[in-house]
C-alpha cells in the first residue's frame, strides 16, 4: 500500500492535541439552534413557580391559597405541609446541612421559596403566585456574620436541642447557635510563635464581598414522571447530572435505574448549577402528583437572589518576614457568611473548600488557617464561581498580603514575590497547609511576564505620574496590578475528595465504529467549555482517528458513564485523563490486531500517528481505520470482536496550574472611573490541548474577574433586602467595558496526568481578581493606601481618594 | 418577570386613543417604544389594565426643521435622532446625548416621546429638553396645549400631563451657540450617575448666554438658571466654572443609591458639569 501523504500531513489531519481546532459546538450556538432546558416542550407540560418571601427573616403565620386556586389555569399550590408527608419539605444540602424546600414555619432569607404554584402555563403561574396570601411576622434580621455570632436571635431553631444545647454539625462542634463549623489547617502554635518573634509582621483585614456567578441561562428543570413504567426523567441545568440522579434517588426513594437525568445544552454554569435547588424537588413532586411533565425556570431576579452565591468571606491575614523580605509564617482567620442554610458545594472533608491553598505560590514554612462558618439571613450557596473550591478567596488573600507586606518592607512587590517563590527544584512541593504541588516553574513565568510588559519602564512612568499629580498637572493616577497565582484543581483523589460520599473520580467510555469513527461518552458536562471539541482532540492523538470522526456525548445518565460533573476545572484533569486512559486501552487492543494482521509479534509493531507500523519497516502498517474494521469483521484468534473501552480515573493528586498577570490601569480620582490600559496574562496549564479554546477561556475568566473586582456584588441592606437583584445594578460586563487582553504561556506539564494537562477554565478568574484589585490598590499606594476592599466601583474608588486627602 | 394580564389596544388614530383614555382613566396608559413601561409592568411595579399602543397612530414619527425651531414627533426613536443628518447639523447636542442612552437595541425601540413623558429622573432627554427650553405638545379631550419642559416635571414619574392627555410632539427653538452633553455611568446601558447638558453662546470672547440642566441628581431633571447665569459675562475661566458648579450644587438634591452616597454624587456632578462647560466652550 502506498502512502500518499507525509507524516506531518497525517498529524494535521487528526486535529489532535495542540491544534486550534474550531469549536464543533458553535455551528448550533451561533445559529440559535442550541437546545436548552427552556427549549424543551412536552405534551401537556405544566409550569411551576415560587411564591417567595419578601422578608429576610420572618415567621409564617398562614398561607392562604384559596384565591390562587381560583385563577384560571392554576392547578395546585404546594406548601411545606403538602411535602411533609413525603418527607420532602426539607432536603439535604451538599455541605451536610439540610435546607427547607418550602418554608416550614419561617423564612431565613429574602426570596426564599414559600409555596409552589403549578399552572397550565407560566402566565397563569405568575398570576397564581400574586394571589397566594401569606401572612408573615417579621423577626430581627442578621446580615453580618460577626454580629450573628454574638446575637441572641436564633436563626435555626431546628439545630438547637430542646434543652438548649447545640448538637454537633456535619463538621464537628458548634460554639454558638448561629455557628456552623470551625475548620482548621496547619499548625496554630508554631505559627503564632513565629509571628510573635518575627522581624516584620503585618496584619490586614479584608472583606471578599458576596457576588454571584450569574450565568446567562438561569437554573431550571423539566420533571416528567411516567406513571406507567415508573420512570422519572429530569432534564435540568445540572453541572453534575449523575450526582443529581443519586441525590434524587436518595431523597425520593425512587430506585436509581428508574431515574434518568439529562443536562442538555447549558448556557454557562460557573458553579451556580452545581447544587440541588427546591425547584428541582418541587417539579418532581408536582409531576408525580399531576402525572404530567412540570417545568420550572428561574427568572433573573430569582437566580441572583436565591440560587447559589459566591464568596462572602471576612478574612484576616497575618504574615511575617525577615528584614530582607523572606516570608516566615502566614496565619489566616476567616468568618464565612453561608446564609440561612449551609449549602456550600465543597468536597465533604473540606467545608471551606481548598482555602488552605492560601500560602499561594510561596515557600512559606509555617502556616495556620481557621475558618468559621456562620448562619445569617442571606441566601444559601457559597459555590466556587469560576474557581476551584474557595481558591479565589485564598489567592486574593495571599496576593493582597504580599502587597501589604511589600508596603511594610518598603519593597517592590514584584521582587518580594520573586524571592519567596517556590523554586523549580522544590517540586513536588509539600505546602505548610498540607498540599503537594505537582509541578511549577514560577521564576521563568514571572521573569517572562515582567520583561514583556517592561515592568521597570512602567514603574518609572508611574513615578512620573505621581510627581505630576502632586504638582497639580493631572487628576489621573496610574496603578500596576501584579498577581501570581497557583490554582488547585482537578478534584480529586477519592481517598480525600467526595461529595455526599460520592467519590470524585470521572469517566470515559469509547466505542469505535467499524468504519473508523467513534463515539465517546463522559461523566462530565460542558457548559460552554467546548468539551465536544477538546476531548475529541485528546482521543484523536491517543487513538489515531481524526477528531472530526469522533462524537463526544455528555449529560445523559442513561448513556454516559458515572462521573461527578464539571466544575472546579476538573474536566480536563480528571475526565480528560480518563479519556486518554480509555484511548490507550483501545490502542492496546488495536496493537494486538495489527500484529496479527501484519503477521508479527505484538511487540514488533509500534504506534505512529494514525497507524501501527512494523518496527524498522514503516512501509508495513495497518491504519487505525483498517484496524477498527478488522476488530469487528475479522476473526482474530484469542480476541473478542469489537473495539470499546471504559476508564474510570481516580486522580493520584490534584493539578496545580499557575500564572503571572499584570494590569496597567489609569484612575481618575475625582470620578472614580478606571481605564484598563493593558492586561497581560501568562498561563501555564501544563500540556495545551487547544490553544484557541484556552485563549477563549482566559478572556472569559478575566472578564468575570474584572466584573468581581470592579463592581459586581450582591449587596444587602440592614433589613436583608437584596439591593442588586437585576442587571441594572448587578454588574455584568459587556464588550464595551472589557479591555484588550494579551495572552501568553509557558508549559510545565503535570507529572502525574496521562497527557500532562492541568486545566485552565478558572485560572484567569482566580488570578485576575487580585490583579485588577492590586492595580487599583497600587495606584493609591504612593498616597498612603494600604488596603481597600473590593468591589472597586466608581464611588468606592472616589471614597479611597477622599480618605487619602486627594480631594483637598 | 411576567406582567399581570392587560388589555392591549392599537388604535389607528388619536381620537381612538383619547376615547380609550377617557373610558379607562388611570387604568389606561399609552405606550410608544415601551422600553420604560414594559419593564415596570413585568416587575409588577406598574399596574396597567389597559395598554394603548401608539404605533399605528400616524403623524408622530417625523423630524421637521425650519429656521426657527425643530419639531420631533413623540414616536421618533433614539436611533432616528442619531441617524438624522439635518438634526446633527441643527442640534448636535441631541445626537451626542442619544448616543449615550442605553445601547443600540434599546435605542431602536425607545422613543424621545416616551423618554420625556415617563418622568423617570434617570432618563436623559428630560434634562436635555430643559436645557434647550423645549416645549411638549399634549393633546387631550379639550384639544392641544403646549407645556414648557422646564415646567413639566413635578416629581419622579409625576408630570404636568393629565391622565387623559397624550404627549405628541416636542418643539425645540433652534439652538444657538455650542454645546456638550456629558454623562458618567457605571457601564453601558446604565442611567447616569450624573449628566450635564450645556448650551452656550460666545461673543467677543465672553459668554453671553448659557443654559444648563442636570440629570439623575434629583427626583426631577434640574434646570439650573443660576449656574447658567454664573457664566454669563465671563470668559468662562476657572472662577466662572467654580461659580457655575457652586450654583448648580445649590439646585440639585441627589439621594444615595447603588451608584454612591450624596457627597460622591455632588462631587461627580461638579466634575461632569465642568467638563461639559469646558467642552462646549472649546467648541464655541
Amino acid at each position: 500500500m502506498k502512502d500518499e501523504i507525509t507524516r506531518d500531513e497525517r498529524v494535521a489531519n487528526l486535529k489532535g492535541m495542540g491544534c486550534s481546532r474550531k469549536r464543533v459546538e458553535d455551528a448550533r450556538f451561533t445559529q440559535g439552534k442550541g437546545n436548552y432546558v427552556d427549549d424543551i416542550k412536552l405534551d401537556g407540560m405544566l409550569f411551576g413557580d415560587f411564591v417567595r418571601s419578601p422578608y429576610a427573616h420572618a415567621r409564617i403565620k398562614s398561607i392562604n391559597s384559596e384565591a390562587a386556586l381560583k385563577v384560571p389555569g392554576v392547578l395546585a399550590v404546594l406548601t411545606a405541609d403538602d411535602l411533609r408527608p413525603l418527607g420532602l419539605h426539607w432536603m439535604p444540602t451538599l455541605a451536610g446541612d439540610k435546607q427547607m424546600v418550602l418554608a416550614d414555619g419561617k423564612v431565613l432569607f429574602q426570596g426564599q421559596e414559600v409555596a409552589f404554584v403549578v399552572a397550565e402555563d407560566r402566565y397563569a403561574a405568575a398570576d397564581g403566585m400574586e394571589a397566594v396570601l401569606v401572612e408573615y411576622e417579621e423577626l430581627p434580621v442578621l446580615v453580618n456574620p460577626h454580629e450573628s455570632l454574638k446575637s441572641d436571635v436564633v436563626l435555626r431553631e431546628d439545630l438547637v436541642a430542646e434543652d438548649g444545647s447545640l448538637p454537633n454539625g456535619a463538621h464537628g462542634p458548634r460554639k454558638h447557635h448561629n455557628h456552623i463549623f470551625t475548620w482548621e489547617a496547619g499548625d496554630r502554635e508554631p505559627t503564632e510563635e513565629v509571628l510573635a518573634n518575627a522581624d516584620i509582621v503585618v496584619e490586614q483585614e479584608m472583606y471578599y464581598h458576596r457576588t454571584h456567578p450569574c450565568p446567562l441561562e438561569t437554573c431550571g428543570c423539566v420533571a416528567s414522571m411516567d406513571k406507567v413504567n415508573g420512570k422519572l426523567t429530569l432534564w435540568g441545568t445540572f453541572q453534575a447530572p449523575h450526582a443529581i440522579r443519586t441525590v434524587v434517588s436518595l431523597i425520593s426513594g425512587i430506585e436509581e435505574h428508574n431515574i434518568r437525568v439529562v443536562s442538555p445544552d447549558i448556557g454557562g454554569g460557573f458553579g451556580n448549577k452545581v447544587g440541588a435547588y427546591p425547584g428541582y424537588v418541587c417539579s418532581v413532586v408536582a409531576s408525580i402528583v399531576t402525572g404530567k411533565p412540570v417545568k420550572w425556570i428561574e427568572d433573573r431576579m430569582d437566580n441572583l437572589m436565591t440560587t447559589a452565591f459566591a464568596r462572602d468571606y471576612h478574612m484576616t491575614g497575618k504574615i511575617s518576614a525577615t528584614k530582607e523580605g523572606k516570608i516566615t509564617a502566614l496565619k489566616c482567620n476567616v468568618v464565612a457568611d453561608h446564609g440561612g442554610f449551609d449549602a456550600c458545594a465543597d468536597p465533604t472533608k473540606f467545608p471551606a473548600g481548598f482555602m488552605n491553598i492560601c500560602t499561594g505560590s510561596y515557600d512559606i514554612p509555617t502556616a495556620f488557617l481557621e475558618v468559621d462558618g456562620v448562619y445569617t439571613n442571606k441566601a444559601p450557596g457559597g459555590v466556587s464561581y469560576r474557581c476551584s473550591f474557595r481558591v479565589t478567596e485564598a489567592v486574593y488573600l495571599i496576593e493582597r498580603m504580599i502587597e501589604v507586606l511589600a508596603i511594610e518592607l518598603n519593597m517592590d512587590a514584584a521582587e518580594l514575590r520573586r524571592i519567596n517563590f517556590i523554586k523549580k527544584e522544590q517540586f513536588p512541593y509539600k505546602s505548610a497547609l498540607g498540599w503537594e504541588y505537582d509541578s511549577g516553574d514560577y521564576h521563568t513565568a514571572w521573569d517572562k511576564a515582567l520583561k514583556t510588559v517592561d515592568y521597570e519602564g512602567l514603574r518609572a512612568e508611574q513615578a512620573q505620574r505621581v510627581e505630576d499629580f502632586k504638582a497639580g498637572k493631572t487628576r489621573s493616577i496610574m496603578g500596576i496590578g501584579l498577581s501570581f497565582f497557583t490554582e488547585i484543581v482537578g478534584a480529586g483523589p477519592v481517598k480525600n475528595c467526595d461529595i455526599l460520599g460520592l467519590g470524585m473520580f470521572d469517566s470515559c467510555e469509547i466505542r469505535i465504529h467499524p468504519t473508523g469513527s467513534a463515539i465517546a461518552r463522559l461523566g462530565t458536562i460542558s457548559q460552554g467549555q467546548g468539551h465536544a471539541t477538546t476531548f475529541a482532540q485528546i482521543l484523536a492523538s491517543e487513538i489515531g482517528l481524526p477528531a472530526d470522526s469522533i462524537t463526544i456525548e455528555e449529560g445523559d445518565t442513561d448513556t454516559a458513564p458515572y462521573g461527578l460533573g464539571t466544575y472546579g476545572s476538573r474536566s480536563t484533569p480528571v475526565a480528560g485523563a480518563a479519556t486518554a486512559m480509555a484511548g490507550r486501552k483501545i490502542r492496546a487492543k488495536a496493537q494486538m490486531i495489527a500484529a496479527y494482521l501484519l503477521e508479527v509479534h505484538d511487540n514488533d509493531v509500534e504506534f505512529d500517528v494514525d497507524r501501527f507500523v512494523v518496527k524498522g519497516a514503516p512501509e508495513k502498517f495497518k491504519t487505525m481505520k483498517e484496524l477498527a474494521f478488522a476488530a469487528y469483521n475479522q476473526a482474530i484468534p484469542g480476541l473478542e470482536p469489537g473495539l470499546e473501552a471504559v476508564s474510570y480515573y481516580d486522580p493520584p493528586n490534584m493539578t496545580y496550574p499557575f500564572g503571572a498577570y499584570v494590569c496597567v490601569m489609569d484612575i481618575n480620582v475625582d470620578t472614580g472611573v478606571t481605564d484598563i490600559r493593558r492586561f497581560y496574562a501568562l498561563d501555564d496549564c501544563g500540556t495545551r490541548i487547544n490553544p484557541m479554546i484556552i485563549e477563549g477561556q482566559v478572556h472569559g475568566g478575566l472578564t468575570e474577574a474584572l466584573a468581581v473586582a470592579l463592581g459586581q456584588e450582591l449587596a444587602y441592606d440592614e433589613m436583608g433586602n437584596v439591593k442588586t437583584a437585576t442587571l441594572m445594578d448587578f454588574f455584568l460586563p459587556t464588550a464595551w467595558e472589557v479591555p484588550n487582553y494579551e495572552t501568553d504561556f509557558t508549559v510545565t506539564p503535570s507529572p502525574h496526568h496521562p497527557i500532562g494537562a492541568k486545566g485552565v477554565g478558572e485560572s484567569p478568574h482566580v488570578g485576575g481578581v487580585p490583579c485588577f484589585s492590586n492595580a487599583v490598590q497600587d495606584a493609591f499606594r504612593p498616597f498612603g493606601n494600604k488596603h481597600t476592599n473590593m468591589p472597586h466601583d466608581h464611588w468606592r474608588i472616589w471614597r479611597t481618594a477622599n480618605e487619602l486627602g486627594m480631594h483637598d | 418577570m411576567i406582567p399581570a394580564a392587560f388589555e392591549y389596544y392599537r388604535p389607528k388614530d388619536m381620537a381612538g386613543v383619547l376615547s380609550l383614555l377617557e373610558e379607562h382613566g388611570d387604568d389606561a396608559r399609552v405606550m410608544a417604544g415601551g422600553h420604560s413601561l414594559i419593564p415596570m409592568m413585568k416587575l409588577r411595579m406598574a399596574d396597567v389594565p389597559h395598554l394603548i399602543d401608539l404605533q399605528d397612530v400616524g403623524g408622530m414619527s417625523d423630524i421637521e426643521i425650519d429656521s426657527e425651531s425643530i419639531k420631533i414627533g413623540a414616536l421618533v426613536t433614539q436611533s432616528d435622532i442619531i441617524d438624522h443628518a439635518g438634526l446633527a447639523e441643527a442640534a448636535p447636542i441631541l445626537r451626542e446625548a442619544a448616543l449615550q442612552i442605553a445601547d443600540p437595541q434599546v435605542r431602536y425601540m425607545g422613543t424621545v416621546g416616551g423618554n420625556v413623558a415617563n418622568g423617570d429622573p434617570g432618563n436623559d432627554m428630560p434634562g436635555l429638553m430643559q436645557c434647550l427650553d423645549a416645549s411638549f405638545t399634549v393633546v387631550g379631550p379639550d384639544g392641544e396645549r403646549d407645556i414648557p419642559a422646564r415646567e413639566f416635571y413635578e416629581a419622579a414619574y409625576m408630570t404636568a400631563r393629565e391622565d387623559e392627555e397624550v404627549l405628541t410632539a416636542i418643539t425645540i427653538p433652534l439652538p444657538k451657540g455650542s454645546y456638550a452633553y456629558e454623562k458618567q455611568k457605571r457601564k453601558i446601558g446604565d442611567y447616569a450617575t450624573a449628566a450635564a447638558a450645556v448650551q452656550i453662546i460666545k461673543d467677543g470672547g465672553k459668554c453671553v448666554s448659557a443654559s444648563i440642566a442636570m440629570t439623575n441628581l434629583s427626583d426631577t431633571p434640574i434646570y439650573s438658571a443660576n449656574a447658567g447665569a454664573a457664566l454669563v459675562g465671563t470668559s468662562v475661566d476657572s472662577a466662572a466654572l467654580k461659580a457655575a458648579v457652586a450654583a448648580m450644587l445649590g439646585d440639585i438634591d441627589p439621594t444615595e443609591d447603588n451608584r454612591g452616597p450624596v457627597a460622591f454624587k455632588n462631587h461627580v456632578a461638579g466634575i461632569i458639569l465642568s467638563r461639559a462647560i469646558e467642552r462646549a466652550w472649546s467648541r464655541a
